[in-house]
């Protein structure tokens, strides 16, 4: 819809009253009308300008959001119904030059800069685009009665995973959707366990209920991406009567672009990206794909993760080379890796100051995972923190030689490991007794650099029973603008 | 007045009325689909004996994994040649 009309010829100029360099140019105005066609846009008070005889009411924006004002005043020039000039704020000169009034505004001072227009205030091009604009929500909107409490309703309705969650408002969801430019309706991935196609716009929506900022939006989608890839097998991670659950590590320059914390307890709460990107992928899953504990979701125990689990590496510092980078990413590139995890464990050792040493006491640890005596097919994700990185830099042992040497570790005879072998009924079948087995799957290790620069203490999250082509395999995947 | 936009699927699932039980399964074939869940064969097989006994034919099928959904090529065959299908959870 054009706001001039068909066939107009003179000048428009938007105001509002809240405004000193309106204020100050009413006089000019007054000027103007007896030379000109004008047309005066107000934005606060339909008085003022005071004697202006054609003064539109524009209090509810709709003709300065389609005229895409910024700032007041700013005068327009049209010839026959269409733009030709726009002019910004109060320039005599310019505003002489434009209105052909050689005399316009004598007793002004030359310039005087304009106040932003009230299209632009917090919260209101959301609310304009929503009311006047091209972007459509598809979702179906749920209209709350006056005495309704939404956060209650939220909870009633099975959206929340147990913590309250920020009301999915249209201006909401539209400020969410600036973080990203793919379209609302393009289709992010399938989401088990209903096999439900995505939309950007649904990822929107539970991203504001799990407390993202928009600018966090490109990461989710891209766990969301990720997590619907069939290597993952996200549908069989959520039916697992195991532990685990989707972890996100994000790399590369977005983590400190949305200001992700890599330092003191960054897999503990505190920083709002790293709460609250890992909890918008889980609340799709339950929300869009209908995953929901006791459902199909059918854990055992669970962990507190499942809330959400998303960190990024310390990279700036790191001596090794990064998890993405290991994975065939370039630094430069920000992306996702998900692994399927459990709880963190602990590892300390605050003696060893020679890698061996530290490698042997890591590897004593990550044999346990799953279970000390099942070997082969297994996977972990291992973060050594700055204090037990610099035991390795100090020796000159890059990433690779620690994966050799902590392989060595994890090779044991398949007779140690067998069932019934130390009077542990638990263990590999029979006919691995004269064969030498490792650890983990190739590619079942991912080692992540990050945390708080005090403390020599490592951390192993256990990967999932079910790994490789039998269940998920890590993934990653690039974060999209 | 609030409103808030429906963070679901919005899956409206299409009502389908649940197929006639068998009154008994003389004449009839049975499926036994294994998971691939550890133990689920030492299951079916004790089934597909019982059955056998019983004079019933007996077709074996399995997932290529538990974590996933069957294929659907699975699905078609098992619902084109069996009347019945006995799936197996183990561990």
């Amino acid at each position: 819809m054009s706001v001039i009309p068909d066939g107009y010829s003179g000048l428009l100029l938007v105001v509002k009253k809240d405004c000193n360099t309106c204020q100050l140019i009413e006089t000019a105005i007054a000027e103007l009308q007896q030379s000109r066609a004008l047309s005066v846009i107000s934005q606060d008070d339909p008085q003022f300008p005071a004697g202006v005889r054609d003064l539109k009411d524009d209090r509810e924006l709709e003709l300065s959001y389609r005229l895409n004002i910024e700032t007041v005043p700013t005068l327009i020039t049209c010839e026959d119904g269409v733009e030709q000039e726009r002019l910004v704020g109060w320039l005599r000169d310019d505003w002489r030059r434009l209105t052909g009034i050689p005399s316009l505004g004598e007793y002004l001072p030359q310039f005087s800069p304009g106040c932003g227009s009230r299209t632009v205030e917090p919260g209101m091009p959301e609310k304009l685009a929503y009311r006047f604009g091209d972007t459509i929500l598809q979702a179906r909107r749920i209209e709350l009665a006056e005495m309704e409490d939404v956060h209650e309703l939220m909870f009633e309705r099975g959206w929340s995973d147990g913590l309250p969650l920020v009301p999915p408002s249209e201006d909401r969801v539209l400020r969410m959707l600036s973080g990203t430019s793919r379209a609302p309706d393009e289709i992010v991935g399938v989401i088990p366990p209903d096999q439900v196609p995505c939309t950007v716009e649904k990822v929107a929506i539970n991203a504001v209920m799990a407390g993202c900022k928009p600018e966090y939006l490109p990461v989710v989608l891209a766990a969301v991406e990720a997590a619907c890839l069939d290597e993952f097998c996200m549908h069989g991670l959520l039916a697992t009567t195991f532990f685990s659950g989707p972890i996100i590590i994000v790399n590369g320059p977005i983590i400190d672009e949305i200001g992700m914390n890599w330092s003191t307890n960054a897999l503990g709460q505190g920083n709002r990206a790293n709460s609250t990107i890992g909890r918008a992928l889980q609340l799709v899953i339950r929300n869009v794909g209908g995953g929901k504990p006791g459902g199909v979701d059918r854990a055992a125990l669970g962990q507190p993760g499942k809330i959400g689990f998303c960190f990024p590496e310390r990279e700036h510092d790191s001596y090794w080379e990064s998890l993405a980078v290991e994975r065939g990413f370039r630094r430069e590139q920000s992306t996702v890796t998900l692994f399927a995890g459990d709880g963190v464990h602990g590892i300390a050792d605050q003696k060893s100051r020679e890698p061996t040493s530290l490698t042997r006491s890591l590897a004593m640890t990550l044999r346990t995972v799953k279970h000390g005596k099942i070997f082969g097919a297994s996977s972990a994700l291992l973060i050594v923190t700055p204090e037990h990185m610099r035991v390795f830099r100090e020796a000159g042992w890059n990433k690779a030689r620690f994966r050799e040497e902590l392989d060595k570790y994890l090779t044991l005879d398949g007779a140690e490991l067998i069932r019934g072998a130390s009077g542990i009924a638990e263990g590999m079948p029979e006919p691995y007794a004269g064969r030498r087995l490792t650890k983990f799957a190739p590619d079942g290790l991912l080692i992540v650099h990050t945390g708080g620069s005090a403390g020599m203490w490592s951390a192993l999250i256990g990967g999932w029973t079910a790994t490789g082509a039998k269940g998920s395999s890590p993934v990653t995947v690039v974060i999209k603008s | 007045m609030t409103n808030v936009l429906d963070p679901t699927g919005e899956l409206q699932p299409a009502q389908r009325e649940q197929l006639p039980r068998v009154p008994n399964l003389v004449g009839k074939t049975v499926g036994l689909l294994d998971i691939s869940k550890p133990r689920g064969d030492v299951f079916l097989d004790r089934l597909e004996k019982h059955l056998g006994d019983g004079g019933v034919a007996v077709r074996r099928y399995q997932k290529p994994t538990f974590t996933r959904i069957a294929p659907a090529d699975l699905k078609f065959q098992i619902a084109r040649e069996c009347d019945v299908v006995i799936e197996a959870l183990a561990d």
